[in-house]
Parts: structure tokens; sequence; C-alpha cells
């Protein structure tokens, strides 16, 4: 897939942790999702639709979001989600996981 | 993951992908509503809005796509291709409607047959005894399998021995013979005596009511004070009437108080004594001294936790000896120990074995044929299979499709299989006539259909696999092309099929073998000399209802029961027996005056007791002296007549008659032998008699049944009746009971080999027809492949007879590879038919040379067909098409 500018490539598995990261914010649908990693991340990460709501329903299949549907700030139907106790704990495993192997990567790459 | 959060999360899936279209349409409007907040920022960044929802809508990409991909979160992939494949099979299924019905049949058939055989085993051999704990169960019994205990020698192990937490017994003799009376017609109750602790130490606890208490095993023998009732009788006589426990029954006169009733999973005659059913249990008092002495106990124990049957056998062994030795008096005893699951279905095990051997081999005959057809089909399909392809189907996608196809088949064919198996365990479970243990149990149950899932996916791989192997083989190009002119057509695919017809031919061989060998050896089993003749001899149980104190009023009895049986028009003689031949028997140990034996070496006779006109009734010829007369009475001297064998071991090579026979104490004298007669087959057809002694029925009173045995002139059904109304006046009370002729006595003890044998008829009769369609399939085929070479060979002049001839000749080279082998593995396979055999070897050569002789028969007419059909392939037809 070409893209107009070289985008930093997430690590696969990341977009779930990303996703789960912003949803300790609140309640939020799937097109907030992808603009806060895109501001968080300073325009570094673009998250792909194609590749969004997969995530959203893979991440919710396994039952550590919650999809509801509600109204959007311009009163447009939208499903919002939000973290579920399951995600939360996963979360944690998540980024202790991720900081280990980027550490790991730092290392060799002697950044660290 | 725990396995709590991987049931949440199937659950979610399929409520998921049961509402996946709804699912779809909410995910639609989604990313939709996505897109549009996309459009709306553009515009906000003063972009039009027909150019900024264009924009928007190109940056999100395929939605289509993405939403298939969203989708599989909730429907893994491979489910979904399940899905279609399953789809596409039917729609095949359909398409080639013939096919399917064939294979569903055969396969159905073949499942069917396995299942109830493996009903049967599991009722028999892998399910355990319906009992508390039943592997700690011992049977225990004396010298071989077979043999009783004599009651002393019971209480005595029971009290010395420290290998068992309890032993306890039920009679073997005495069996039956109650009569119950004041509750509606007089009937004949089959009862057991059982020692007090029998249900106890068994585990079973009776549905109602209590089991005995010591008060009443102490009682009278002949007279118990109370009886336990079994389901089947409490239903039966009852109609489940809980009143009736504490009631007083009437019992050969004595009033017997129901102590209760035992639950249905307790069904002591199927297991203990195959083939009768038992009505009632009675206690059995080892303190009276008016029991009937004599070996008469069957000994069941159960092992202290952790004690082996090897470590109790050398404990019993050495009890044996040492009271053998305290007890002169008594019995021999020599204990031998077996786990009771291994008495009970001990005698059935070479049958069940060979049983399952031979639907293990009908169900692989039905594996290679339809594999066979499979091939046969693919053929045709080898376009359709080819386009797949070449539009992106994965090799392995096409595998699993054949797969999918072949086990969505057989699994057709086990519901059909499904429906046989429970027909066919209803019929057996309600073969009454058959004396096979725990028969009653068999059914379907959860065991039996995770074997039919089993056999038939398992079935379904085995024959799906090979064609769908052919697959990768493949070429694309040759199967886009036009496949009808390939005369050289896949050297490769012939091979496989040949070697699947010849294994075909191979494994029904081998059943036919097996059938054979079986139906010799019945035919043989009923050519045996019986030493009577069944032929128009029946015999009607008729004790009278009134007890018998006196020999006099006993011999009158008798006079008067032979004067009017004779006086019936039809009846040629008529006498009287306490056993039938293949039915009852005792054995006592006895002497002959003038000669020494060491203990344990005393003939050992068995016991009849008759009346003159049963030898002519029964049809037992006469050797030498004479037999009993209406003269032999109680007054006059004791008489004996004793068989050919009996007389060949008393006095080897001299006349017997005029010799003494006492009891083996040398108390009392049994009586004078007067006459040898021919050795009767009591005991089965195929075991040799042994020794015999007849006693004359009216010098004696120990006995426990009167048979009256008639010899007609008419077929004996027809004269039942009236020998009931001849003998009314004599006995009002007279029940009306078993009449049963001499026939039907042979048939029911012929009646499970030939269940045995009539099952592998079958199997095998089956296995030909299958294999014979294997050659006919092939063989037409291979004609079919090469109508072009055939019509060029006939355009040049070869005659319809030269062709028939090759084609022939192709067909019996295969079926010879397949007689070769499967010839080789009967002699290999027959030898466990075993015990089963009779009056041939494992070997016999007229069997195999039959089998052969068949099966190259069947293939030749198999192979003519088609054969045929080529001889009269119009050239010109056949060079013109394609």
């Amino acid at each position: 897939m070409g893209s107009e500018k070289p985008k930093a490539d997430l690590l696969p598995g990341t977009l779930d942790m990303l996703v789960l990261k912003v949803l300790m914010r609140g309640h939020l649908h799937g097109y907030a999702i992808a603009q806060l990693i895109q501001q968080l991340s300073d325009d570094l990460l673009r998250v792909e639709e194609g590749s969004l709501y997969p995530a959203l329903q893979r991440l919710e299949m396994n039952g550590w979001i919650e999809g509801e549907w509600g109204l959007s700030a311009n009163n447009r139907r939208a499903r919002f989600y939000k973290l579920t106790p399951d995600g939360r704990k996963h979360l944690t495993e998540e980024s202790a996981r991720y900081r280990q192997v980027t550490g790991a990567v730092a290392r060799i790459m002697g950044f660290a | 993951m725990q396995a709590g959060s991987i049931w949440k999360r199937f659950r979610r899936r399929l409520r998921y992908w049961l509402n996946q279209s709804e699912r779809q349409r909410l995910l639609w409007e989604e990313m939709e509503f996505h897109i549009e907040s996309m459009a709306q920022d553009l515009v906000a960044q003063d972009i039009p809005e027909a150019e900024a929802r264009a924009a928007a809508r190109r940056k999100f990409g395929n939605m289509t796509q993405t939403s298939e991909d969203a989708r599989v979160a909730w429907t893994t992939r491979w489910m979904s291709d399940l899905w279609h494949d399953l789809r596409y099979s039917f729609r095949g299924m359909r398409r080639d409607a013939g096919f399917t019905v064939f294979a569903i049949l055969i396969a159905g058939l073949g499942i069917g047959a396995s299942s109830t055989v493996f009903s049967v085993v599991n009722a028999l051999l892998l399910r355990p005894l319906p009992f508390r704990d039943p592997v700690r169960l011992v049977w225990i019994s004396n010298g071989n399998e077979s043999t009783n205990t004599q009651t002393e020698h019971y209480s005595d192990l029971r009290a010395l021995n420290g290998s068992f937490s309890d032993l306890a017994a039920f009679a073997d003799w005495g069996v039956g013979n109650r009569e119950l009376t004041g509750t509606g017609d007089p009937q004949r109750l089959t009862s057991v005596p059982v020692t007090g602790n029998f249900f106890a130490m068994l585990g079973v606890q009776p549905l109602i009511g209590r089991s005995f208490t010591a008060e009443e095993c102490r009682g009278s023998y002949s007279a118990p004070p109370a009886m336990l009732l079994s389901y089947n009788f409490w239903r039966r006589q009852f109609l489940s009437d809980p009143g009736v426990v504490g009631r007083k029954l009437i019992l050969d006169n004595h009033p017997v108080t129901v102590a209760g009733v035992l639950p249905a999973s307790f069904d002591f005659g199927s297991i203990f004594t195959p083939g009768t059913q038992m009505d009632i249990f009675v206690p059995w008092p080892l303190t009276d001294q008016a029991k009937p002495r004599g070996n008469t106990m069957r000994i069941i124990g159960r092992l202290k936790p952790g004690v082996t049957v090897r470590a109790a056998q050398a404990e019993f062994t050495a009890l044996g000896k040492q009271l053998d030795k305290q007890h002169p008096e008594r019995n021999g005893i020599i204990p031998r120990l077996m786990p009771l699951a291994q008495h009970v279905s001990g005698r059935v095990r070479p049958a069940l074995f060979v049983l399952a051997c031979a639907v293990g081999i009908v169900m692989l005959i039905v594996c290679a044929n339809l594999s066979n057809l499979e091939l046969a089909r693919l053929s045709a399909r080898q376009k359709e299979l080819a386009m797949r392809r070449a539009l992106g189907a994965g090799r392995f996608r096409l595998v699993r499709q054949m797969i999918t196809e072949s086990v969505a088949l057989s699994c057709c064919g086990a519901a059909l299989g499904l429906i046989l198996a429970v027909a066919g365990t209803r019929g057996l479970a309600h073969l009454h006539a058959f004396e096979l243990p725990l028969l009653s149990t068999v059914q379907i149950d959860g065991s039996t259909l995770v074997f039919i899932l089993l056999a038939a996916v398992g079935a379904g791989v085995l024959f799906g696999l090979l064609p769908a192997l052919q697959i990768s083989e493949l070429s694309l190009r040759a199967g886009l092309e036009d496949a009808g002119r390939g005369s050289t057509g896949g050297k490769r695919h012939a091979w496989i099929r040949d070697a699947l017809v010849v294994s075909e031919i191979a494994f029904a061989c081998t059943l036919l073998v097996g059938a054979g060998l079986l139906m010799r050896s019945f035919l043989r089993v009923l050519d045996v000399n019986l030493g009577f003749q069944p032929e128009r001899a029946a015999a009607l149980r008729i004790d009278p209802s009134f007890r018998i104190s006196r020999l006099a009023q006993q011999n009158s009895f008798i006079d008067d029961v032979l004067h009017r049986a004779r006086s019936v028009p039809g009846i040629t003689t008529a006498g009287i027996t306490d056993v039938l031949p293949l039915r009852d028997d005792r054995m006592w140990s006895v002497s002959v005056k003038g000669q020494f034996y060491e203990k344990d070496r005393h003939p050992e006779p068995y016991i009849r007791v008759v009346t003159d006109g049963y030898f002519e009734a029964a049809g037992i010829p006469l050797r030498a002296g004479r037999v009993f007369t209406e003269r032999d009475r109680a007054s006059s001297e004791p008489v004996v007549v004793i068989n050919e064998t009996m007389a060949r071991t008393i006095s080897p090579g001299q006349n017997p008659v005029g010799q003494t026979i006492t009891d083996y104490r040398r108390q009392h004298v049994l009586g004078l032998v007067v006459g040898v007669v021919a050795d009767v087959r009591h005991a089965s057809l195929e075991a040799a008699s042994g020794p015999e002694m007849y006693l004359a029925m009216r010098q004696t009173g120990d006995y426990a049944a009167m048979q009256l045995v008639v010899r007609t002139a008419l077929p004996p059904d027809s004269l039942a009746a009236g020998i009931r109304t001849a003998l009314r006046p004599i006995d009002p009370n007279l029940p009306v009971r078993e009449f049963v002729t001499f026939e039907d006595l042979v048939d029911r003890a012929v009646s499970p080999r030939r269940f045995l044998m009539l099952l592998l008829a079958g199997f095998a009769a089956f296995a030909l027809a299958l294999a014979s369609l294997g050659i006919y399939a092939v063989i037409s085929y291979s004609v079919n492949q090469r109508v072009q070479e055939i019509g060029i060979r006939i355009a040049l002049g070869a005659s319809a007879a030269d062709l028939q001839r090759r084609i022939v000749l192709r067909t019996l080279g295969l079926a010879a590879l397949g007689l070769a082998l499967g010839m080789a593995g009967s002699r290999v396979l027959s030898s466990a038919l075993g015990t089963l055999l009779y009056g041939i070897t494992s070997g016999d050569p007229v069997t195999f040379i039959e089998v052969g002789t068949v099966l190259i028969a069947v293939a030749a007419i198999a192979g003519y067909i088609p054969a045929w059909k080529a001889s009269r392939i119009d050239p010109m037809v056949a060079l013109r098409s394609n």
C-alpha cells in the first residue's frame, strides 16, 4: 500500500494497545479514536481505517471493549466504545510487555 | 486463558455469528459515520462539500474489504469455509443423486452393523457390571470354572480367609421349582436361594422394603420365611404395586413374607444365568440340615482394598488343601478365582472378537468401495476442479473440500446407520431364547453415539483421502483441456483403482472364509449323534400341585399319568424324567461295589431319574441288558441303567450289567446295573457326553421336577392341549406349564452358533456384493476410457470373443491377486475362530476351495458384463465421438 508520505508503520499488535490506551480517556467513537491517536502522536502515527474497524471488532469480541450506540456532537448516530475491566487488565499487561520489547530493541540499537 | 473466558468468548462469537447480517449493517453504518465525520472536517477546511465527500471516501478505502476483514473477528475463517464446503457438497449430492443414495446406503449399512456390534461389545466387555465397585468382585469356583462348592466349605472359607471383605453365594441346584398359589392361576416361579449377605456384598439396595434379616436366614430350606421379588416379576405379577411388600404369599403351600423388591438395574438372570429370568430370591439357611447336599454353591467374593486376585488365589489354594485334609468326608475343594466380569463375559468373548473383526472388515470394504466410486466421480469432475484451481483455490483448500464432501456423505450414512443400530439393538435385547449374558442391557447409549460419530468421521476421512490426494496430481492444463480424448488417461489413477478392487476382494475373501468355516462347523454340529431322537418328541412339565409324601402316593400318580398320557390318540409312548437333555444337569460321585477309589477319583456320572417308557419316548437306544419296566418299584430291588461311557469307566472291556452301584461313601446301594444305553449329549451338542446313570423314578423321591416325555405320531405341538385335558382329572390344579418339543431344545442349544454364523454370512454376502460391484465399476470404467481403442481394434478385425476374453482375463487377474492375498490373510485370521469351530480345522481345505470358486465365479460375471458391452461397441460411433 503506497501512501503519499512516509509514515511510521505500527508494530503488530500495537494498534490494539493504542486503541485501549486512548479509550482510557472515556467513551469515544471510531473516528475520534483515529483522530486522537493521530494528534497524540503529533501526526506521526496515522491509523488506517481499513485496520481500525477490524481491530475494534476483534477487541470487542475478546471482551476488552464494549460498544454502544449514542449521539455524536453534531447529533448523528455513532457507536461509542468504552474500556471494560478485562480490557484495563489486558492493557496493563500489554504495555508492560511492550516496554520490555522496545527496551530490548533500544538496547541492541544502542539508543539507550 | 481461563476456561470461563473461553466459554464467554465462544458464546459471544456464536451470538455475533447468529445475527451476522444485523451486525454487518451496523458496522456499515458505523463506517459511514466515520466517512461523514472526515468529510465534515474537510468542509471545515473550506473544501467544497461534494469534493470533500469523495476525498473522504477515497481515503477510507474499500469498505467491503474492511467489513469482510472485520467480520473475520466473529466468524473465524474456517467456519465460513466449512459452511461453504458443506453447502457445495449438498448441491453436489443433489446433482449426483444416484451416487449419493448408493453411498449413503452402504455407509449406513456398514455403520449400522458396526455400531450394533459395538453396543453388544460395550454391554458385555466394556461397561462395568451393575454392582458397587465391581472390579473387586471375584468368582470363586471349584476345580474348573463351572463346578460348584459345598456349603460347609463355603462357611469355612468365609471364616478363615484374609483376602476378602466378604463372601456370598447363591444356589445352583434347586433353582426354580417354587409354586405360587393364591394370586390368580397357580404358577411356577424361578427362585434362587441366596446367602443372607448376598445383596449387601454386591452393593444392591432393595428398591422398596428391606433385605433378609439374620432371623430369616436361619429358617428352613424348603419353607423360607421371606422372599425378595425381582423387579420384572413385581411389575408383571403385581403391576408395580408397592403395597405387596409386607404381604404374605403362598409359596409351595407355605406363607412367605415379601420382604422387598429389587431394583430394575439388578438383573440377576442376565448376569449369572443367561437365558433364564429369575422371579424371586429366598434366603439360604446354611444351618438347616435338610438343605440339599453336595456341590450346590456358586460363590462370589469382594476383595479387600489392595488385595489382588493372584494373592487371593494363593491364599485360597492353601486353604483348599488344608480343608481337604481336615475334612476327608466332604467333597474335594480346589478353589479357582477369577474376576467376576471375566467369568460373566468370558464365554462369549471369542464370538464377540470375531464379530468385531468382521464388522471392521466390512467397514474397510465399504470405505474401499466408496473410495473407488469417488475416484470415478473425480475423473468426471476434473474439469470443475481444474476451473476452481484456475480461479485461485489453493491445493489444500480443494483437498479439504473433497474430505468435507466425503465426511458429509458418511455422516448422512451414519444417520441411517443410527436407525439401523437402534432397530438392531432393540431386536437383540429382546432375544430371550438366547444365552448371552447382559443381553437385555444392550442399547444405544452415549458411548455408542460417540462411536457412531467417530466411525462416520473416520470412514469419511478414510474414503475421501485417496481421491483428495489425487487432486494434488491434477494438472491445470490437462484438466481444462477436453478430458474425453485421453485414452492414456492417468496410469497411476488406474493403478490405485485396481489396488482398491484387489483389497476389496481380499477382504471379502476373508469374510467368506470365516463365514464358510462357521457354516461347515454348524452343519457338523447338526450332524452330531445326539443319542436321542428329537423329531416328534416333546416334554410337558407335570409336577403335581399337591405334596407327595410317600413313594406309594408318588407311584400311583406316575402310573395314572403314564396310563392317561399313553391313551391320548397320536401318542405312541410316554415316560417321565426329571431333567431334559440340553437343559438341566446334576452330578453325583458314586462307587462300584468291590472296587477301590482314591479320593476324588470316584466315577461322577450325571444323574437322571426316569420311568419306564422314557428311553423309548426320547429315542435313546438300548445297547445291552434291559431298560426300566413298570415292575421296578419301591418294593423291588433298586436298579440303574448306565450309558456307554459310564460302562467303559466302571468296567473297561467287560459287561457292566450285574454290577452294583453305591453312593461314594458306600453307605447305601443306588442300584444294580440292568442295562446300558447310548450316550446322550446332555450338556451341549459339541461336548461329548460324560458318564450317565439313570435311576428308576418309582424307587426314589430325590428329584426336582417331573417332565412327561411323549413320542407322537403327529406333530407334537398339536398334542399339547390333548395331553393337558387327559391329565386334568388326576390333578385339577395341574398348572398350565411349559410344553417344549425336543427339537426346540436342540434349536435353542445351537441358537448362539447359528446366530453368529448367520451374522457372519450376512456380512460376507454384503462384502461379496460390494466387491463384485467394485470389480464391475473398475472394469466398466476402463472400458469406457478405452472406447476408441476398442473401436479401432474392432475396425481392424478383432472378434467379439477375443475382446471379451481380454477383458474377462484382466478381471480374473485382479480377482486372483485379491484371492491370493485374502486366502493368505484368512489362513492367519481363521485361527482366531478357535473354539468356535467344530469338526474341522481352521485351514479346512474344502472351505477355502469353495470360497475361491465362488469368488472367481462372481468376479467373472462382474467382469463379463462390461466385456459383453464392449464387444458390442459400434466402431464407427466410437471413432466419431469427440
